[in-house]
């Protein structure tokens, strides 16, 4: 299977008035196509500056990033971006907010075509019956809903989520966890998926990344093919439960808080 | 709120008000020379109508075109301050200096400038004085744009155009539009500045002038009122676009 994603030794540091303030480190990361990777770290260490490099909205000091065996240099419409923000817009509709992308990325499909390919992802997550409503008369969830819908909508290759959990409560995550793998079914994408919860990288991704502390650079790698079970009782497994071991603790090395020695 | 509600609400509260008006001239028994009362303003009305017509229509139309002027020109200079942080430092204090400015002493000057320019003086005076709320908002709807609505676009391959199209433009338009009705009442003030501090003969701030020139107070009273009426129509114009073009920002009270 070849990479879709290839991240080849990217250091990064923003400008800061104390001087240049490195984030990342000697990057490398890569991500078989139809795989989902989820990258989890300490706060602060570069995990948001790192779905803008893959977006193409930023490019790296040095280092490069491949997408599909093409190098990076700006954004591409094959992207689609989820943040932890639903950053719906106010004055659409929901079907016309998920249609959005869609308005912008060059494509042969009919105005038809388009709605009804809106209203089947909407359907798909539950919003059924939500498409003539503002974003100001859903729930958080609902909206989260909406916003996946509007990232993938155009098909995109690679889905980049930032967090796109991280503002529920822990049952909607759930929910929204098992939205997740229902879209993965129906929808093949790549998926990079940033996140502060071990649960949530454990159950939804192939394999999570842990990246170490500022400046990041790849700490470990965890392979989690949880057997390909989708329903929720797979996180309790022992099978998880030790996985979920191993990343806390390489987790506490990235903090600095524990010494890396084998377990 | 029930729609004929809408309606009712503040007529009784313009009723209530010229019930009190009345009520305070009657009580202190004030002359109409120190305070005339609704009740001598119908007279005057009646008398004048057609020049009330006549004059009230100049004030309009040179506050229109006024206000149309500073949409345009405030809406670029807010454009240009709310996506350029250099051009934002450098053109605000130049803004609230000019803003600080009282227009009155800027009438005179104008008036030599553009000598015997009526119309446009007037349009001139009333624009300068109604853009500076709508720089202000739309720069401010602008710089204030959250990131993550501009990646969405951009990571799309988006263009900046359509970035501000599709996005800025109508995230701007709520606090446009709050913008737009300070600059409605702030137009009809410039008005009527040129018409009364360099008398030429036209709108009704000439209407007042003369008013003054003969001591008919009811007259001068009637006038002012007049003022008000039309800023209340414009002010209910600008609603109804706020309403089309902003209705979505409106949330259902709780």
């Amino acid at each position: 299977m070849t990479n879709l994603i290839d991240i080849k030794g990217v250091t990064h540091a923003y400008k800061t008035e104390n001087g240049p303030l490195p984030v990342l480190e000697n990057l490398n990361i890569s991500v078989p196509e139809g795989d989902f990777c989820a990258v989890v770290g300490p706060s602060g260490c570069g995990k948001s500056t790192l779905t803008r490099l893959i977006a193409g909205l930023m490019k790296p000091d040095e280092g490069e990033v491949w997408l599909h065996g093409e190098r990076v240099t700006s954004p591409r419409s094959t992207v689609g971006m989820a943040f932890q923000n639903p950053v719906l817009l106010e004055w659409r509709t929901i079907l016309d907010n998920v249609l959005l992308p869609l308005e912008i990325v060059p494509n042969s499909m009919s105005k038809r075509q388009k709605q009804d390919r809106a209203r089947d992802l909407l359907a798909l997550v539950g919003l059924e019956g939500f498409e003539d409503k503002r974003p100001s008369e859903l729930s958080g969830g609902m909206r989260q809903r909406a916003s996946l819908c509007r990232s993938i909508v155009h098909k995109p290759d690679v889905l980049i989520m930032d967090e796109p959990f991280g503002a529920l409560d822990a049952f909607t995550r759930e929910d929204l966890w098992q939205t997740m793998h229902r879209l993965r079914a129906e929808e093949p994408f790549t998926g990079v998926l940033i996140t502060h919860d071990l649960r949530e990288s454990v159950y939804l991704a192939d394999e999570v990344i842990v990246l170490s502390g500022r400046p990041a650079t790849t700490q470990h790698v965890e392979n989690v093919k949880l057997s390909g079970r989708t329903d929720l009782e797979v996180i309790y497994t022992q099978e998880a439960t030790d996985i979920l071991h191993r990343l806390r603790h390489q987790i506490e090395v990235a903090q600095g808080r524990a010494p890396e020695v084998a377990q | 709120m029930k729609h004929w509600k809408k309606v009712a609400t503040p007529t009784l509260a313009i009723i209530a008000f010229l019930a009190f008006w009345e009520f305070i001239v009657w009580f202190n028994n004030w002359p109409n020379y120190k305070m005339a009362s609704p009740s001598d303003l119908i007279p005057a009305y009646g008398k004048y109508w057609n020049l009330f017509l006549i004059y009230g229509w100049q004030t309009l139309w040179r506050t229109v075109v006024g206000l149309i002027v500073a949409v345009i020109f405030g809406t670029l200079i807010g454009m240009i301050m709310g996506f350029s942080r250099a051009m934002r430092d450098a053109l605000y204090p130049l803004l609230v200096g000019f803003n600080a400015i009282p227009k009155a002493t800027v009438v005179p000057v104008i008036a030599l400038i553009f000598i015997g320019q009526h119309d446009f003086n007037t349009i001139l005076i009333a624009f300068m004085i109604s853009f500076f709320p709508i720089s202000v908002a739309v720069s401010i709807g602008l710089s204030t744009l959250e990131p993550e609505y501009r990646d969405i676009l951009r990571s799309l391959g988006a263009s900046k155009w359509t970035i501000f199209w599709k996005i800025a433009l109508p995230k701007t338009l709520p606090e446009f539009f709050g913008a737009l009705k300070v600059s409605v009442t702030l137009a009809f003030i410039g008005t009527n500045l040129m018409e009364i501090v360099e008398p030429h003969g036209r709108g009704l701030g000439h209407l007042f002038d003369s008013g003054k020139i003969n001591a008919d107070y009811p007259l001068m009273f009637a006038v002012l009122i007049a003022l008000a009426f039309l800023g209340i129509v414009l002010y209910y114009i600008v609603v109804a676009l706020e309403k089309i073009f902003a209705g979505w920002a409106e949330r259902p009270q709780g």
